[in-house]
């Protein structure tokens, strides 16, 4: 099979973050910039399923802060080709850069078509749409989302979709179609540091320009603000043995001791 | 004259959910607002019985057999079809895991965007503005909706269900549907989870872990603190990826909603795709080193540090009351 596998930055949720002077959006000055979680499991089920039925896996980025070690890193997981698109422009949007990716694919040598193109189905900063839905539609190819299972067989792919409350429904679609990953079937596998490096010294990331600026207007954001705190939380304070009284009493409070 | 506010009416083997009433409790508030009606679209096949409850002017009702199981292709090509015949101001879609995919292929269909993660919408000035879910649930964007018919993705949770149940049974307008004759995706069969040790709904309480529990052996931690207090563990999603709890166990969107009488999460930064699942919840204790951790904006206690460092703390604090 061949596997295309996209990969985007996000910011790092987990440090902090600011808004910029517009109060319009993030400060970009100390922001960290991470793989998008969902993508990584997408590009996990590839390498798992390049390693049932072989194959190639190669992993796509647009152009952004740090994306070749995240590709030299792709590269040191197992995929065979990476592929960066140059000239894109900054701060896309959501649909903006699904649009452009779009526009891009074809034009890169050797890669299209591909039996399967798999990205994650969400990302924190969405705000105008869902890349996968979007890039589905832009290549004209079916389309499934929030699918932890995909199993290929004699040119039909069967992908299992979560649905509430831990169902998983089951679907099936020709090859050739974009899935949006949920979770892949095993988490994301770790490599070393040396590993990655040794794939920046053999290997190198194929660079394409963009085929244009993406012809997609961004919404209006109004401004950007840290929500309210709804609940109000009290805030307990003091060395975890003093937290720890607390949380006695309010569990007595509550019947629980 | 601006076209109605829709709600695209969701059902999943045979039963409306929740957030369609959610989102006609919300879409009356906007066409209100804006002076025009409110009509839920009901797609599916031989479904016409679950419009009896949507508290919409009109329902919109459209049937074919491709439209019986929520797959996304069919029903994002016929609602396409119908908003570009109607034009309605608005369109709200369930931002859930049956609906979530048509969300992100109807705007596509339409070359339009998609205000994605509402948290709220609002008439202002006579115009849509929406507030999103960013990052995580660390910011909150304000978007004004375009031109055209405005898609706005909604959370979970944006009004109470009660007030988008109907009293009376609402008109309902048969409706010609057209679904592409080549069926690209087909809908095999739904496949229920495996049955876990524990039923998570059932427990009064739940001490829930997440990323910041760091890693597998962490997880026995909040499971001797669970078991002295004759509750379970339960986990949001970064911690039932890397296998450290069972499916079973996960809250959340794909997971479990939950409603325990104590819940305290310990490492869990508080996505939206978590919070959904246990808002409700009588007393949400949260821990987290992080300030900004949304979670704080849910939980009724907050504890601003180490979860490896305060549960062992509070499992002794718990052992001595016990005595």
């Amino acid at each position: 099979m061949k596997i295309l596998a996209v990969l985007k930055m996000v910011p790092d949720v987990v440090e902090e973050l600011e808004i910029g002077e517009d109060g319009k959006s993030l400060d970009l000055e100390f922001l960290r910039l991470i793989v998008n979680e969902r993508d990584e499991h997408a590009l996990e089920e590839a390498l798992l399923l390049k390693e049932q039925h072989g194959g190639t896996v190669t992993a796509v980025a647009l152009d952004a802060p740090d994306i070749d070690d995240v590709l030299f890193t792709a590269l040191a997981k197992g995929a065979d080709r990476a592929v960066k698109i140059t000239d894109a422009g900054e701060s896309l949007s959501t649909r903006a850069a699904a649009a452009l990716l779009a526009k891009a694919l074809p034009a890169v040598p050797d890669l299209m078509p591909v039996d399967l193109v798999l990205l994650g189905c969400s990302a924190t900063d969405d705000l105008d749409g869902q890349s996968a839905a979007v890039l589905a539609h832009a290549l004209g190819l079916p389309y499934v989302g929030v699918v932890s299972q995909v199993q290929a067989d004699a040119g039909r792919l069967r992908v299992m979709k979560e649905f509430p409350g831990g169902v998983l429904g089951e679907f099936e679609t020709t090859v050739l179609a974009v899935i949006g990953v949920q979770a892949a079937e095993k988490p994301p596998r770790y490599v070393p540091v040396a590993k990655v490096r040794a794939a920046m010294k053999s290997g190198g990331i194929d660079e394409v320009a963009a085929d244009g600026p993406a012809d997609v207007a961004p919404l209006e954001v109004l401004q950007m603000t840290k929500p309210e705190a709804s609940g109000q939380a009290e805030m307990l304070e003091g060395s975890p043995e003093e937290l720890a009284a607390k949380v006695g009493e309010l569990l007595t409070e509550r019947g629980m001791l | 004259m601006p076209g109605n506010v829709w709600v695209v009416a969701e059902h999943w083997r045979g039963q409306v959910s929740e957030i369609t009433y959610e989102l006609l409790a919300l879409g009356r508030e906007l066409a209100d607002g804006l002076g025009v009606r409110l009509d839920a679209v009901l797609l599916g096949h031989q479904a016409k019985d679950l419009a009896q409850t949507l508290a919409a002017d009109t329902v919109l009702y459209g049937d074919d057999p491709a439209l019986a199981e929520p797959t996304a292709e069919a029903h994002s090509k016929a609602l396409a079809a119908l908003v570009s015949e109607r034009q309605p101001a608005a369109v709200l879609l369930p931002l859930s895991n049956v609906t979530g995919d048509v969300a992100g292929l109807l705007p596509a269909e339409l070359d339009a965007p998609l205000v994605t993660s509402c948290r709220d919408v609002r008439v202002t000035d006579g115009r849509l503005e929406a507030v999103c879910l960013l990052y995580g649930g660390k910011m909150d964007a304000t978007v004004a909706a375009g031109a055209g018919a405005a898609l706005l993705g909604v959370l979970p949770g944006v009004r109470s269900a009660d007030k988008g149940r109907a009293d009376a049974a609402p008109q309902i307008e048969d409706v010609a549907v057209s679904v592409p004759a080549e069926r690209r995706v087909q809908f095999g069969k739904y496949v229920e989870p495996e049955a876990g040790d524990v039923d998570i709904t059932q427990q009064e309480v739940l001490i829930a872990v997440g990323r910041g529990i760091a890693n597998e052996d962490n997880v026995e931690l909040a499971q001797e603190l669970a078991t002295a207090l004759g509750g379970a563990v339960c986990g949001s999603r970064p911690v039932i990826d890397q296998g450290w709890l069972s499916m079973s166990r996960q809250v959340g969107k794909s997971g479990a909603i939950v409603k325990p009488k104590v819940y305290i999460a310990a490492g869990i930064s508080g996505a939206p795709e978590h919070v959904e699942g246990m808002k409700a919840s009588d007393l949400i204790i949260a821990i987290n080193t992080d300030a900004d951790a949304p979670i704080f904006n849910v939980a009724h206690y907050g504890i601003v540090d180490d979860c490896l460092d305060v549960l062992p703390a509070v499992l002794d604090a718990v052992a001595a009351r016990k005595g």
